[in-house]
């Protein structure tokens, strides 16, 4: 319930196109896009994730990777990472 | 006289440690030279001697192994369920989200990432981070950088596509002429270029007739190889549709490919009712089903085809002057222009230097030649319309490369210096109105920017040691490809400053043309003033000198020119002579 609420509550600010959740597998457990589009954010957004972590964790040990956003020509792909779940967030920014 | 010096020992002294002392010097053996002998010889006076002080160096070649690449495709299908789930059965799929729904883990992670995640998005939403802060600052500055071109790639005719060659054939495989290059429509990074050897009736047996197709990307092997029956001698993509190109052959047959169906053409041209003379122009007509196209050749003749139905030409046109449809008159075509914009109308570049202009809905052949320009003394190589004016139209031949407008039929509005050797090919700039390009036979690539200098090139590159023989931009106008004589093509990327529209430059140039176009038309008016004056002046002579004596006969008017010409120059020769002795 708690989690709809967020879920939903992430939905409605302005700009938002969708939201994945996504677990350590790479399998989609939540999505508001289409079920192709999410299979394709979910495998490359996953591996582009394990990537940025490594790096941060190369650079310093003790870092750890917090966020991740992506701006792109058309909108911006947030990625909040966690050990076992992973919430992407794409967004069109206000101009 | 033998010199041996023996020492004995013993054999069990042998493999001892050796210990040496010092002994003063002892003459072994002295010969004092004989006088004698010294007549046998003779003394050598200077004596040459040298010596060098170097380093030593070798020579090692190294060859590295070149890569073969390989395209290939990943097909990305779902995956990452575990193994009892079918990924495409919905209840499965849905049951275990539902179970990864209940996790307790799931829900503090997502309520936690949820919050992080609205920080960023309202982040997002209050400031845009990337917008203009500061207006538009004009680029006052002009760029000052020099034009320059460079070189990005060079496309040999290569040995290893013939790579297993059979040790006993003749490794020199016969260097063929690339004659003409088209870009592929879309400007994806691909080039057709047509290999055929121009030289009269000089075809090797083993001379391939191979054109090929080459992707810029990998221009070690040919994308596509085309095999015609005969060499192409010019090819072309088709605008409208990507996949299909023409060839016009050496043979006089006009040919047509479709890249989908492979290397051989689709469909050929009866040889009946083809060109007699290798094909120099093929263009694509505009049309609604875009499978039209036109060709000419040296034979004087101009035919309209359809590929459809390649096995007789639509319409057939005779290039003859005299307008009078005998093809014993007509002149040979060696290019062809054709603008989209003016679908009826074509020109017509000949071996005779002249350019014919000709209107393809005239109701009878003969009045299909509307106009003709003469002004050059060789063959008409290259022939192209302005892309922004196309009144004014580009002809490269000879020794020059001139301008013409259409209204000026007498002569050139502008040309260029006549240059040390031939210049066999040119094109407008797609981007800037007044730059062209030009090749020539030395092998140089010049770029002329009309607007800024007229009298010499703005950039001349050496891009090889062989004579360059086509050239073509790409649609963007930053790429440009020249074919060379012995089959290398060259691509070359031509500096900004070159190919971006200057601000006030479309005004200048078409002042430039304008003011050009009104000069030579008072010129032309005043020849003509000056040309009735003379007929008139004839006339009222001829009449008057019936009763005086009769004309000279061509002896001696060379007598009398020589005795002038003579006497011109013994004038000039005393006059310098006094000017000297003051």
């Amino acid at each position: 319930a708690e989690v709809e609420e967020t879920l939903k509550r992430i939905q409605a600010h302005k700009g938002v196109v969708g939201t994945i959740v996504v677990n350590a597998e790479g399998i989609p457990i939540r999505t508001t896009l289409d079920n192709s589009t999410t299979v394709q954010y979910a495998g490359l957004l996953h591996q582009l994730t394990m990537k940025a972590r490594s790096t941060v964790r190369d650079i310093d040990p003790q870092n750890d990777l917090t966020f991740l956003r992506i701006r792109s020509k058309k909108h911006e792909i947030m990625v909040a990472p966690d050990k076992e779940y992973l919430l992407i967030v794409i967004q069109n920014p206000c101009e | 006289m033998e010199i041996v010096y023996v020492y004995t020992k013993k054999r069990s002294d042998f493999g001892r440690p050796c210990n040496f002392s010092e002994r003063a010097a002892e003459v072994a053996v002295d010969i004092a030279p004989d006088p004698g002998a010294a007549a046998a010889f003779v003394p050598r006076n200077p004596v040459d001697a040298h010596v060098q002080h170097a380093s030593d160096m070798s020579e090692h070649e190294v060859n590295t192994e070149r890569v073969e690449v390989e395209t290939r495709g990943v097909n990305h299908t779902e995956g990452g369920w575990p193994k009892d789930i079918n990924a495409h059965e919905m209840e499965q799929t849905i049951r275990f989200r539902k179970k990864v729904e209940k996790d307790e883990n799931y829900i503090n992670t997502i309520t936690h990432l949820g919050t992080l995640m609205e920080h960023c998005i309202k982040q997002n939403n209050a400031i845009n981070i990337y917008e203009d802060y500061f207006g538009e600052e004009e680029m006052a500055e002009v760029e000052d950088e020099p034009p320059s071109a460079k070189t990005i790639n060079v496309i040999s005719k290569l040995m290893s596509v013939f790579g297993v060659l059979p040790p006993k054939r003749d490794p020199n495989i016969t260097k063929r002429t690339a004659t003409h290059l088209s870009w592929h429509p879309d400007g994806c990074k691909k080039l057709a270029v047509a290999y055929s050897s121009l030289e009269f009736q000089q075809n090797m047996k083993d001379m391939s007739f191979d054109s090929y197709i080459w992707d810029l990307e990998n221009s070690n092997k040919p994308e596509l190889v085309l095999k015609p029956s005969s060499p192409l001698v010019s090819l072309e993509y088709n605008p409208k549709d990507s996949h299909i190109l023409a060839g016009g052959c050496y043979n006089g047959q006009i040919a047509y490919w479709d890249t989908r169906k492979g290397r051989l053409p689709v469909e050929v041209s009866t040889v009946e009712f083809s060109h007699r003379d290798p094909v120099y122009g093929t263009i694509w007509l505009q049309s609604k089903t875009g499978t039209e196209c036109f060709s000419a050749s040296t034979d004087g003749q101009v035919l309209w085809w359809d590929i459809r139905k390649l096995s007789e030409p639509t319409e057939t046109l005779v290039l003859d002057v005299t307008r009078k449809g005998l093809l014993e008159n007509a002149l040979g075509a060696i290019s062809l222009e054709f603008e989209p914009t003016m679908p009826t109308k074509f020109m017509v570049g000949t071996e005779q230097g002249i350019v014919i202009t000709c209107n393809r809905k005239a109701k009878t052949p003969p009045e299909k030649i509307s106009g003709t320009y003469s002004g050059h003394h060789g063959p008409v190589y290259a022939l192209s319309r302005n892309p922004f004016y196309p009144k004014f139209f580009l002809t490269v031949g000879d020794w020059t490369a001139r301008i013409w407008s259409e209204e000026s039929k007498e002569s050139s509005i502008m040309w260029t210096k006549y240059h040390l050797s031939y210049l066999t090919d040119g094109c407008w700039s797609t981007v800037r109105p007044a730059v062209f390009f030009t090749t020539k036979m030395d092998g140089t690539l010049d770029i002329w920017d009309f607007i800024f200098k007229q009298n010499d090139p703005s950039l001349s590159l050496k891009i090889c040691d062989e004579p360059l023989f086509s050239l073509r931009l790409q649609d963007n106008g930053c790429f440009v490809g020249c074919g060379s004589k012995l089959g290398t093509v060259t691509l070359l990327e031509i500096s900004s400053g070159l190919c971006t529209l200057q601000k006030n430059e479309k005004t200048l140039a078409t002042a430039m043309f304008e003011r050009e176009t009104k000069r030579e038309k008072i010129l032309e008016a005043r020849h003509r003033e000056m040309r009735l004056k003379e007929r008139v002046r004839s006339e009222i002579r001829y009449e008057e000198g019936k009763e005086e004596a009769p004309e000279e006969g061509p002896a001696e008017l060379l007598e009398r020119v020589r005795s002038d010409f003579l006497e011109a120059i013994e004038a000039e020769l005393r006059r310098r002579e006094r000017a000297e002795a003051k």
